[in-house]
């Protein structure tokens, strides 16, 4: 028996070796799933049919649409041409005809399935412990929740996996981050992850797979891992993982695509054993304290621009980049962002659309109203939360706030399905870029949690979730 | 693909730091069906004002960037999303290597793929080259070294393997598909 202690990345790295690196050459490594959507496979299926290939296994791909997706309903193809721009229209279009010729089955809009990539593979329990998962999206990373090595490629790479159901990687570095402490009233795991990528800044975890440890870890649900794990890209890390425990059986327990009878006890045996070895060896550690941890907020232009919600906005830092962030975010050295005025209010992304993210923004907006100067859009992850959410009653304490609630999708997060935030509106969003105009041309986006979010609409300035009495 | 062995050009430079993959192409692009004509769209926002007119002082208006192939970026260049997009505008604009002190790793990997290449130098050739926008320099991918008509030099490191695929005009994709052995293999095995 091999006796060096490994981290969890290391065994599921280990456990999907086609071919082993060498210095010439990078490993091979098998991807137990792809998970594709409209906006970046077109390319790589026109490369299949050039080459003449076809999908290894079709079986392995798990397709559906959601980044150009409108989130007005639809019940036919013919109202995309009223609801939808031609460029995304034809894009869904596209997917449509890709996965029928190439033999995969897609989540479209006929299905109850259908919504976030990175929101139903968890949700049908296609995500799994010790799996490897590709996507042609950088918030891949969202699957490691659940200890699964999940992480975005491009499109070229896309085509490879599709016809080859492998990929050519160098093997990263690991990062160990040491949560501590427990979260107190008000904060979420959003607040963790933007105070993470706070600290080890936006590229502090190149070339690294993150693993979250310490003794935060076991009181955090999946859906907190999920958006902890989500964000590790801004912190530039290529994955993040959570070694899976007892919360992460019990929730892909029963799913659609879960192992089942016997499997499932199997199943369950070996993702036991993927933990980090005592004694296994990080490239790199950080600590995070989270008792000491506020409700966070970024005040410039990308994820690691951030502070605390009460915090004034730092002073300059002498780069180029940092001064046209504040020029661009209209927001000034030494003024706190509490109480300014915001214009939109975004709850939903891959990030912050599962159904304990509506509830956390529900407990809030029940029987209150959110601001008429404020549009506040809220968009759950998947056709299966918002059935959810509805026989919760939770559309209901929306609607009743003023809220406008939509179909499952992309939708603000990056504005390519018309729902942009408007040039030069100020938006308070749950989503996890704030890069210039990233909810579309001329938008400015502080990123939040869900309840800061709510309270921001309901206060119409950014507002500290607390004043409203969170439990 | 165009085999990549050496070529020299003049630089411009865009020395913010984070230049996110948002900004290299907009995502209101993406639905662009194929590559061709996507370098139209490059920094699209930074580019062209609110009419869609070309921002002048912007550096890819100016008319020395019609001639560059080498463009001289802040550190982490590339981050955020994974759109290949981005390299793909920046090939069909005319670019042949990114200069900075760090790159993201997805944009990296998808650079790498489409003949455009990353190219680290530490910081004091970093800050030579942005402070002498403009300058010839000379990439020589089979030595891994870059050079400055003034006479500075410094060697970079590109992953062999697509250094090799670069050189040869080798697609990877070919490399993957000739394992295939070795993938049944894996695949009975489990």
């Amino acid at each position: 028996m091999n006796s060096r202690p490994k981290t969890l990345f290391e065994k599921v790295w280990e456990q999907h070796v086609v071919v082993p690196e060498t210095l010439d050459t990078p490993a091979i490594i098998y991807i137990d799933l792809h998970l594709i959507h409209e906006v970046t496979t077109p390319q790589a299926f026109t490369l299949l049919r050039e080459n003449n290939l076809k999908v290894r296994d079709p079986k392995k791909v798990l397709a559906t649409m959601d980044h150009s997706t409108p989130t007005v309903p639809i019940t036919s193809l013919k109202d995309l041409d009223i609801v939808s721009e031609k460029g995304p229209a034809n894009q869904i279009r596209d997917m449509i005809k890709n996965c029928r010729d190439f033999g995969i089955e897609l989540y479209g809009f006929e299905s109850d399935r259908r919504g976030i990539v990175h929101v139903i593979g968890p949700e049908l329990g296609a995500t799994q412990p010790g799996r490897t998962m590709v996507c042609g999206d950088s918030h891949t990373s969202t699957h490691g929740a659940f200890g699964a090595l999940a992480f975005g490629i491009g499109t070229t790479e896309v085509a490879h996996v599709l016809a080859t159901q492998c990929l050519l990687q160098r093997k990263p570095k690991t990062l160990s981050v040491n949560l501590t402490g427990n979260l107190n009233s008000g904060v979420c795991a959003k607040d963790i992850i933007l105070k993470i990528v706070g600290d080890i800044g936006v590229d502090g975890g190149t070339g690294h797979v993150i693993e979250y440890r310490g003794n935060t870890v076991s009181s955090l649900s999946l859906e907190q891992r999920m958006t902890i794990c989500n964000m590790s890209i801004e912190g530039g890390a290529r994955a993040g993982m959570f070694a899976p425990d007892q919360s992460t059986f019990d929730y892909l327990e029963n799913r659609p695509m879960s192992p089942k009878g016997d499997d499932w006890v199997k199943a369950v045996n070996e993702w036991s054993n993927l933990v980090t070895d005592d004694g296994a060896i990080f490239d790199k550690e950080v600590d995070i304290d989270i008792d000491a941890l506020q409700p966070m907020i970024t005040f410039g232009t990308n994820p690691g621009m951030v502070m605390s919600i009460d915090a004034e906005v730092p002073h300059h830092n002498g780069s180029q980049s940092f001064k046209q962030a504040l020029n661009y975010m209209k927001v000034e050295s030494g003024k706190p962002l509490l109480e300014k005025p915001i214009d939109v209010v975004f709850i939903g992304s891959c990030t912050n659309s599962r159904l304990s993210d509506l509830q956390d923004a529900a407990d809030i907006l029940k029987d209150r109203k959110v601001d008429s100067n404020v549009r506040t859009m809220i968009v759950p992850g998947s056709q299966a939360i918002k059935a959810e959410a509805e026989s919760l009653g939770l559309d209901q304490i929306f609607k009743k706030a003023g809220a406008e609630w939509r179909e499952s999708g992309c939708s603000m997060c990056l504005g390519m399905n018309g729902d942009t935030v408007g040039e030069g509106k100020l938006a308070v969003s749950t989503s996890n870029r704030n890069f210039e105009g990233r909810q579309g041309k001329g938008s400015r986006t502080i990123l939040a949690s869900p309840k800061t979010a709510a309270a921001s609409a309901i206060s119409g300035v950014v507002q500290d979730p607390r004043i409203y009495g969170d439990k | 693909m165009e085999k990549i062995l050496k070529f020299s050009s003049t630089t411009i430079n865009l020395a913010n730091e984070d230049i996110d993959t948002d900004q290299i192409v907009p995502a209101r692009f993406l639905t662009l069906p194929s590559k061709e004509g996507i370098g139209d769209c490059l920094f699209y926002d930074w580019r062209f004002d609110k009419l869609g007119h070309p921002i002048e002082d912007f550096v890819l208006n100016k008319p020395e960037a019609k001639n560059s192939s080498i463009l001289v970026a802040g550190n982490n260049f590339g981050c955020g999303s994974s759109r290949e997009h981005a390299p793909w505008a920046l090939v069909d604009f005319g670019f042949k290597a990114i200069i900075s002190t760090s790159f993201a790793d997805i944009f990296k990997n998808n650079a790498l793929k489409n003949g455009l290449i990353p190219i680290t130098v530490p910081e004091d050739m970093h800050k030579k080259l942005l402070g002498n926008e403009g300058l010839e320099v000379a990439v020589d991918l089979d030595n891994l070294k870059l050079e400055t008509e003034l006479g500075n030099s410094c060697s970079f490191s590109v992953d062999p393997f697509s250094r090799y695929c670069l050189m040869n005009g080798i697609d990877q994709l070919g490399y993957i598909l000739s394992q295939e052995l070795e993938i049944t293999n894996y695949e009975t095995s489990q």
